[in-house]
């Protein structure tokens, strides 16, 4: 059976994937930045996932004004850079993971989460950004992705609470699927920015601090934060970080936060990355299953 | 859009900024529409020949029209542009969005930046027009009723961390 292992989430601010294409990971300034994803690179390369099911939003390259899905999930085969303006960026083709993303599509659609079908999109930044600061700049990506797009565009984006049962919905979906995959799920943007307007360079440190505490302990309490909070105390933009809810939402309640790392700042953003993990159980599981009546343990289970 | 009106949505009331909702969607898919086609290397050279030409296909008020004529980003956002969009037409230009964020916020690069390695605009002082979320001990640096302008007045880099 396939299974979600842990999340894993970071800042795509866009000057971060301009850093990396102008090889500039080096310089002073982007050290700061890079140096703090080393240990998030080395977990990724230790833990190997057979696919990353990465939720992200588009910056107005695959949608524009004329359609706005709220959830679209990618089922297609492969998912091109997009020209966000300055070409394609020169990173791999994201290679899908068709199957496994119809089975959650139709999971979740019957689940009562009604997603977005994408069987052809180009993926920006908000994508690519994220797979380089977990895995460098390879040559092809060293798994498939299944891409879910969120609006965080055009007011308002789903509610974290939505968020947060997305993920639930994507990890009741994950656990029927035959195969023997393990899953990491990224959830990206954030942290703190504003880059519209007059207010544009607000950083809140405290408010992504104690974001990033809420997550690893109380999610369901963070989740329930109102827009309006992320908006004026995490800037305009800071609202991507509603998408990190769905990540949350598909692990355990009860997770290890094995590494975090937070700085200040990528071009005019606050830059985070946290990576949690399902404390294992399938051996106590195992040793349960001797004593423990069946029927109990299938409840359990559905809850 | 600073006047208050009966029925506002209470993010009206966070300074400095215009939230894309429904309202600037619905008003601004002009522009948008217009930032969206430069992505094509061939529509950019068609604007570059002659800005107000190209932008007739777009159905643009004239305020929009001379927004983005005059690359006002801000007055662009306040008619219904949206940020991710109207950074198009800064790359375009060949702007950097350093530049962007330095004239949004009425400063210059070199400022804009220096704020940015400082920490940011801090939050304090910057969260409502009304001075409603603000405690009153920590308005130092911005004027509670100064509306979108106490934005741009912290500018002086805070603590870092």
């Amino acid at each position: 059976m396939a299974k979600i292992i842990a999340g894993f989430a970071s800042s795509h601010v866009p000057a971060i994937g301009a850093a990396i294409d102008n090889k500039q990971t080096h310089d002073p300034y982007w050290q700061r930045v890079f140096s703090g994803f080393e240990k998030a690179k080395k977990w990724i390369a230790d833990v190997r996932p057979d696919v990353v099911i990465a939720v992200y939003n588009d910056h107005a390259s695959a949608f524009s004004v004329e359609l706005i899905p709220t959830f679209a999930i990618g089922c297609a085969a492969e998912f091109p850079p997009a020209d966000e303006g300055w070409g394609p960026r020169p990173v791999p083709v994201v290679k899908g993971h068709p199957q496994l993303a119809s089975h959650i599509a139709t999971s979740a659609i019957l689940d009562g989460f009604d997603l977005t079908i994408a069987n052809k999109m180009e993926v920006d930044h908000g994508l690519t950004v994220p797979l380089n600061l977990a895995f460098g700049s390879p040559e092809a990506w060293p798994c498939p992705v299944i891409p879910i797009a969120v609006n965080v565009v055009q007011y308002p984006p789903p509610t974290g609470k939505r968020c947060f049962d997305l993920g639930r919905a994507i990890r009741k979906a994950v656990a029927s699927y035959p195969e023997d995959l393990r899953i990491v799920v990224f959830g990206t943007g954030g942290m703190s920015h504003q880059i519209s307007g007059p207010r544009a360079g607000l950083i809140n440190s405290k408010f992504d601090k104690a974001f990033l505490d809420g997550l690893t302990k109380d999610p369901k309490k963070l989740a329930a934060m109102p827009h309006l909070e992320y908006m004026r105390e995490a800037g305009a933009e800071g609202i991507e970080l509603v998408m990190w809810h769905v990540m949350r939402g598909a692990l355990d309640d009860k997770v290890k936060e094995v590494y975090r790392f937070y700085t200040v700042p990528a071009s005019n953003t606050a830059v985070g990355n946290i990576i949690l993990e399902n404390v294992a159980k399938p051996a106590k599981k195992a040793a349960a299953k001797k004593s423990a009546p069946k029927k109990a343990k299938g409840l359990r289970k559905a809850a | 859009m600073a006047q208050a009106k009966s029925k506002q949505p209470e993010y009206e009331d966070i300074p400095g900024t215009f939230v894309f909702n429904a309202e600037r969607s619905r008003q601004g898919y002009g522009i948008n529409m217009f930032c969206m086609s430069l992505m094509k290397d061939e529509n950019r050279k068609a604007f570059r020949a002659n800005e107000a030409e190209y932008l007739k296909k777009f159905n643009l008020t004239p305020e929009q029209t001379d927004a983005v004529l005059k690359r006002d980003y801000n007055r662009m956002l306040e008619l219904g542009g949206n940020i991710y969009f109207t950074a198009k037409l800064g790359a375009t230009d060949g702007h950097s969005f350093r530049h962007l964020a330095a004239v949004m916020t009425n400063s210059t690069q070199e400022d804009y930046a220096a704020m940015m390695l400082g920490g940011g605009r801090s939050v304090e002082g910057n969260r409502s027009k009304s001075g409603k979320y603000d405690k009153p001990a920590k308005k130092a640096t911005a004027k509670p009723k100064a509306k979108a302008k106490s934005a741009k007045t912290s500018k002086s880099p805070k603590k870092r961390k």
